[in-house]
């Protein structure tokens, strides 16, 4: 059987998983079409948030940046992990304490204002649209590679599935669907890299591999990746070449960004208890680090695998003949990601090999960071069947996050802006069905921005975190924690948080994404060494600062104000809070 | 509703724990990961320094433990006041 045949079969059985699992739990009532019935067990709970979460970002793109900025990239590592300690502890608890279905529905109520309501919805569209169109683009880019489709066709399949699960099922069906999904992503991912540490390592466990020493030097791995990629002009991979500051702020941002994001919030309405609610965030993190924690192992084994089949005899010999890359079996996977245009080789000195190192003008090869995952089984010379199971699990990670956005934004439309605002008679099918076609829409709106994407897909998820720290996290915390915060605070700190934020990144990445019209860029930023997206956190704290001098400055928050806070305070009575 | 006074010193011990824990979280992951990693540069581990293990592995697992202890801290504290639900 060939690999597309494979591919194809291995992709298929998953999504006829995905749809049947939809389909059986398809959803009756509004509860239950928001929040599961309220129904879902903690564990079940974590996984699919661990589905949730760990998109096309996590899957198929941090290991390649990890693999070439070594340890600069554990801002993002830390960053997408720590933000759980932030939900578990400052959020998660209170919010299923109130017992409504969305964020913005708790910001309307704690600052007893439409508007503040209205602010947050359009927070929450803005950071998940921009979140879903680059998970949209991932979609395309994994079906046209192992599908063999172009990237136009890859996207719109990718547009039918999400549309069908997410619009028959509503929450329910994503959950469990979504438990599915995150089985078939971890397999997906750690087999691979257990194969590949055991090459290299003797190790079966990526991340003990990672410290091990390496079977044909002798010498622990990362000395001999840093002597490596040393001997070809890069930097080490150890070593720290960003700056302290926005190492720093880059970390803080993804961190208050992931506790900011309404889709992985909304997950923590669907437990029974509060109870449950704190330990959801902690089965998340566990189903999310078996991931995370394996990723570095991923990254820098996929280096060594890459210097390697450029430099068979070890960098200090010439490097691989071309005529090798043309045909030899080993070297396959050159040939199959050539055709994608994202892998690229010349020979320019005409020397007949293909030299790969850190200078210009003799480098030979060039190779997109977001490969690494996808190629790596390939490069490592695994079975078919390990590399049909990665295109699986790359599809289902951005597939899973793709809904569960989505669910987010549909219900912020239909129930914080239809229900409570244009039309508060809206009969129970008829919200069903607005929510149903705002999802329609959000599909359609980051389908075509998925085909003529606004920056690389990791810029845009960026943003997403960037727009969601400035903005929900803030409020919600404030909300929580202050009982002083009132509706003019509230909404000035948001929009403060929002526009400095947004100002921030179009000042780098063009307004609206028109490049040509950017003042500064990342290598050169505005302020400091502070990145477009590290600025997030910043963003944050204008927007505590706003709201604690306007809050000062207007009307105290009203006696049944501060009651409601005292009561999402504590546990007790969680279970009266749910009946609607 | 649990009265005002236990439901207030539930509140101040839950502020309490989760300022402690905050500490943790931020020296396990900017502090060792970032901040201090120049002065745990002379502990080696595998190949590089303990700073590097904690950026790509430490936080992660310290992470996980400062969760689950706080949730079994609070449904402790949530039964000492009887606030549990």
């Amino acid at each position: 059987m060939d690999q597309f045949t494979l591919n194809l079969l291995v992709v298929g059985a998953t999504f006829v998983l995905y749809i049947g699992i939809a389909i059986w739990a398809r959803a009756g009532s509004t509860a239950e079409f928001y929040a599961a019935g309220r129904g879902v067990h903690p564990v079940l709970n974590g996984m699919a948030t661990g589905a949730d979460w760990m998109s096309a970002a996590s899957f198929i793109s941090m290991a390649g940046i990890i693999a070439f900025s070594g340890y600069d990239a554990s801002t993002y590592l830390m960053g997408w992990t720590g933000g759980y300690v932030l939900l578990a502890m400052l959020l998660a608890p209170y919010l299923r304490k109130f017992g409504k279905f969305t964020v913005p529905e708790f910001i309307g109520d704690r600052f007893y204002s439409q508007t503040a309501r209205t602010v947050a919805v359009i927070c929450l569209i803005i950071a998940s649209i921009t979140y879903v169109i680059g998970q949209m683009t991932g979609v395309g880019v994994a079906f046209s590679r192992f599908l063999e489709v172009d990237n136009t066709t890859g996207l719109f399949i990718g547009a039918a599935i999400v549309f069908l699960y997410a619009v028959l099922g509503g929450m329910k069906g994503i959950t469990y669907t979504q438990v599915a999904q995150y089985v078939v992503l971890i397999i997906a991912y750690t087999i691979p890299a257990i194969f590949i540490s055991l090459q290299l390592t003797g190790n079966p466990i990526p991340a003990l591999g990672l410290f091990s020493n390496d079977v044909n030097t002798g010498a622990p791995i990362l000395a001999t990746l840093n002597d490596t990629v040393e001997a070809l002009g890069f930097k080490s991979y150890t070593g720290q070449h960003d700056t302290t500051l926005n190492m720093f702020l880059f970390t803080m941002t993804l961190m208050i960004g992931t506790a900011g994001l309404p889709h992985v919030i909304v997950r923590f309405f669907t437990v029974p208890t509060v109870a449950d609610a704190r330990s959801s965030a902690g089965w998340a993190l566990v189903f999310i680090s078996l991931l995370y924690l394996t990723a570095p192992a991923v990254g820098a084994m996929a280096r060594l695998n890459l210097i390697n089949t450029f430099y068979p005899e070890g960098v200090s010999q010439p490097a691989v003949e071309l005529s090798q890359i043309e045909t030899a079996p080993q070297n396959l996977w050159v040939r199959n990601w050539e055709k994608t245009g994202l892998l690229t080789i010349a020979d320019k000195n005409g020397d007949g090999r293909i030299e790969y190192n850190a200078n210009k003008d003799t480098n030979e090869l060039d190779v997109n960071r977001d490969i690494i995952t996808l190629a790596n089984p390939e490069i490592a010379n695994l079975p078919g069947w390990v590399i049909a199971l990665v295109a699986a699990g790359g599809l289902a990670a951005a597939l899973s996050t793709a809904a569960g956005l989505l669910m987010a934004i549909s219900s912020a439309v239909s129930h914080d802006l239809i229900k409570s605002q244009i039309n508060p008679n809206i009969s129970e099918k008829g919200e069903l069905l607005a929510a149903r076609i705002s999802m329609a829409v959000a599909i359609a709106v980051a389908t075509y921005l998925g085909l003529n994407p606004p920056g690389f897909a990791a810029q845009t998820v960026a943003l997403a975190f960037g727009l969601a720290a400035s903005s929900i996290f803030p409020a919600l915390m404030m909300g929580i924690f202050s009982k002083k915060i009132n509706n003019t605070g509230a909404v000035a700190g948001m929009l403060v948080g929002l526009t400095t934020t947004l100002v921030y990144i179009f000042l780098h990445k063009g307004w609206f994404f028109v490049a040509d019209t950017a003042s500064f860029s990342d290598a050169n930023p505005m302020i400091l060494s502070i990145k477009s997206t590290s600025f997030g956190v910043i963003g944050a704290v204008l927007n505590f600062i706003t709201a604690f001098i306007v809050s000062g400055a207007t009307k105290g928050t009203p006696e049944e104000i501060q009651e409601l806070v005292e009561s999402i305070r504590v546990p007790k009575g969680a279970g009266a809070a749910t009946d609607h | 509703m649990a009265d005002k006074s236990s439901s207030n010193a539930y509140w101040k011990a839950n502020i309490r724990t989760i300022q402690l824990f905050l500490v943790i979280w931020f020296v396990a992951s900017f502090g060792f990961g970032i901040l201090l990693r120049p002065m745990l540069a002379g502990i080696k581990i595998g190949g590089t320094d303990l700073g590097f293990w904690f950026a790509q592995q430490g936080a992660v697992l310290v992470f996980l433990v400062l969760i689950f202890t706080y949730a079994w801290r609070m449904n402790k504290l949530d039964r000492e006041h009887g606030v549990e639900e």
